[in-house]
């Protein structure tokens, strides 16, 4: 692949043997409640975890499981009613960009073009107009976007929204990238592609990955460790570490023990999942 | 083929309609000062734009020479009032309305007043603007902006608060503060909105406009029928209406031109 050499982005100088001391995400006891007519629904209990620098986590379980909360707490855009998220070391108050977020509805600013929506981060920092210019070059190269620079969202495909998102988050460099189902709407090749593509981005730059997913398969494929989340109150169900060598084979026996594990925890809360609904809970 | 078939379709009703107001007309049933024939229109139309100075009278200033057309100068005064008068309600309706969209105090403060006060159509302001403001331009300033305000208002509020909240948490993610926020995704995300707030602002000084010109003023588009009337010039009166058509049809033309041009990255153009 031609985007492969490029890859040598000025790496943020951290290896995964200085995880040591801290971890880069930390989940202490995050719980979180809302408030709705039906009475208080209790999406986070007791969530408890580290996430060490270079992970890449995958959160996976059933629609409600409260994934897609946890991350958007991770990322600072609502408040745990109870616990701690602290980001190395620091205790998170709001969102930033530290914590790059690709969104599943990618969230491209449509009134910008490609290039605009690479650089928007850059020009809030308050980058030159050279170093702006030279990053939006590179991450172009990066995520095959060259020949597409001038287009608006609407004119893109889903798969190439998604890699306008992940330009714009690597844009400002983050130790931290957040990834809610992002995925998720693509066809299956398409989905397949941009999952390598991320493979290649954090195996390059050593980001720590938070991915959200409902796909089991997709989990395995690109985790490091796994967290699979109970239906609500959404505590951590397991916690697995994925050792298969990579690139992954999804046809490897292993890849396939695995597959079965983790199908029956998740079946486990699918079922209590509609089981709720059913009961119109 | 096909679109010579289509030309032919679209003007079967606009012919016939010609064809029967020419029969009325000439076949003496109606006098020509109720009903002036078409030819009668045209010829009076003509001779409405035909500049009445020669290029050597008008010192050969192309801007006097034209504006020595009755028409010409009629237009040029009514669209210079709309632009004043839209640039004055819509210059104010567009900050109080990213304001109150944006700041629900703010909003608090003035939608209730504002409330009261949209239901009252501009021409209702007649009476109270020539007490102000006397004849002349400024009660046709007044109306017009009073016409222009609201829907800009209206629209601008409403488009801010739409303002789909995956971009603000976007933008927010990539470490922009409030000033960012504001003019680089709160407006451009508004813009749809606005503009077709603007659009209904323009419409409805275009309306007033008119009426203004009939009652407090005397130059204009709006004046001109109604003295064409005093004298009972039917043919003058058409000739106007038909100017008047044409000026709405270019403004409207503009508007679309601009507005295709501001939302070109707008999904709903998506041919």
């Amino acid at each position: 692949m031609e985007g492969e050499a490029t890859l040598t982005v000025d790496a943020p100088g951290r290896t995964p043997s200085q995880t040591a001391m801290q971890p880069e995400i930390r989940l202490a006891h995050v719980g979180m409640e809302f408030q709705s007519a039906a009475g208080g629904v209790v999406a986070l209990n007791d969530i408890d975890a580290n996430i060490w620098q270079g992970e890449f986590v995958c959160l996976l379980g059933p629609s409600g499981c409260g994934k897609s909360t946890l991350l958007n707490a991770i990322a600072g855009f609502i408040k745990p009613t109870s616990g701690e998220i602290s980001v190395e070391g620091a205790p998170v108050l709001g969102p930033g960009p530290d914590r790059g977020m690709v969104f599943q509805e990618y969230a491209l600013f449509p009134w910008m073009n490609v290039e605009k929506n690479i650089a928007f981060g850059l020009e809030i920092k308050g980058a030159s107009k050279a170093q702006i210019a030279a990053k939006v070059e590179e991450l172009l190269g990066i995520l095959r976007l060259t020949e597409f620079r001038k287009r608006y969202p609407k004119d893109l495909s889903g798969g190439m929204r998604q890699r306008v998102a992940i330009a714009r988050v690597l844009a400002l460099d983050p130790p931290i990238m957040l990834m809610d189902e992002p995925f998720g709407a693509l066809d299956a090749l398409t989905r397949r592609s941009l999952q390598d593509e991320v493979l290649r981005i954090w195996e390059a730059l050593r980001k720590t990955v938070v991915f959200v997913t409902h796909s089991i398969d997709e989990a395995i494929y690109l985790g490091s460790r796994v967290l699979v989340l109970t239906y609500r109150p959404g505590t951590v169900k397991r916690d697995i570490a994925v050792g298969l060598p990579r690139p992954r084979d999804t046809s490897d026996p292993e890849f396939n023990r695995l597959k079965r594990e983790l199908s029956l925890l998740v079946m486990e809360e699918q079922q209590r999942f509609s089981d709720a609904e059913a009961g119109g809970a | 083929m096909n679109r010579l078939r289509r030309f032919l379709r679209g003007i079967i009703v606009p012919v016939l309609v010609l064809a029967l107001w020419s029969w009325l007309s000439n076949s003496g049933l109606l006098r020509p000062e109720i009903l002036p024939s078409p030819l009668a229109v045209i010829a009076r139309w003509i001779l409405y734009l035909a500049p009445q100075e020669s290029f050597a009278e008008a010192k050969h200033q192309i801007g006097e020479w034209l504006y020595s057309s009755e028409m010409l100068s009629d237009a040029y005064n009514s669209l210079y009032r709309i632009a004043i008068g839209f640039g004055i309600g819509g210059g104010l309706a567009l900050p109080l309305g990213l304001l109150m969209g944006t700041d629900k105090r703010i909003y608090a403060l003035f939608d209730p007043i504002v409330q009261f006060l949209r239901p009252i159509p501009p021409i209702a302001y007649i009476p109270l603007s020539i007490l102000w403001f006397g004849l002349g331009n400024p009660p046709a300033f007044f109306l017009i902006s009073i016409g222009a305000f609201f829907p800009v208002l209206l629209n601008t509020i409403a488009g801010v608060m739409q303002v789909d909240g995956i971009y603000i948490r976007a933008a927010q993610n990539l470490g922009a503060g409030r000033l960012t926020m504001f003019w680089r995704v709160i407006i451009p995300a508004a813009t749809p909105y606005i503009l077709a707030g603007a659009r209904i602002g323009l419409g409805t000084s275009f309306i007033v406009v008119i009426v203004a010109e009939m009652i407090a003023v005397n130059s204009g588009l709006g004046y001109r029928i109604l003295e064409a009337r005093e004298y009972l010039w039917s043919d003058k009166v058409v000739a106007g209406m038909i100017t008047i058509g044409f000026l709405g049809l270019a403004l409207d033309l503009m508007m679309t031109r601009l507005n295709n041009y501001l939302l070109r990255w707008h999904r709903g153009l998506e041919s």
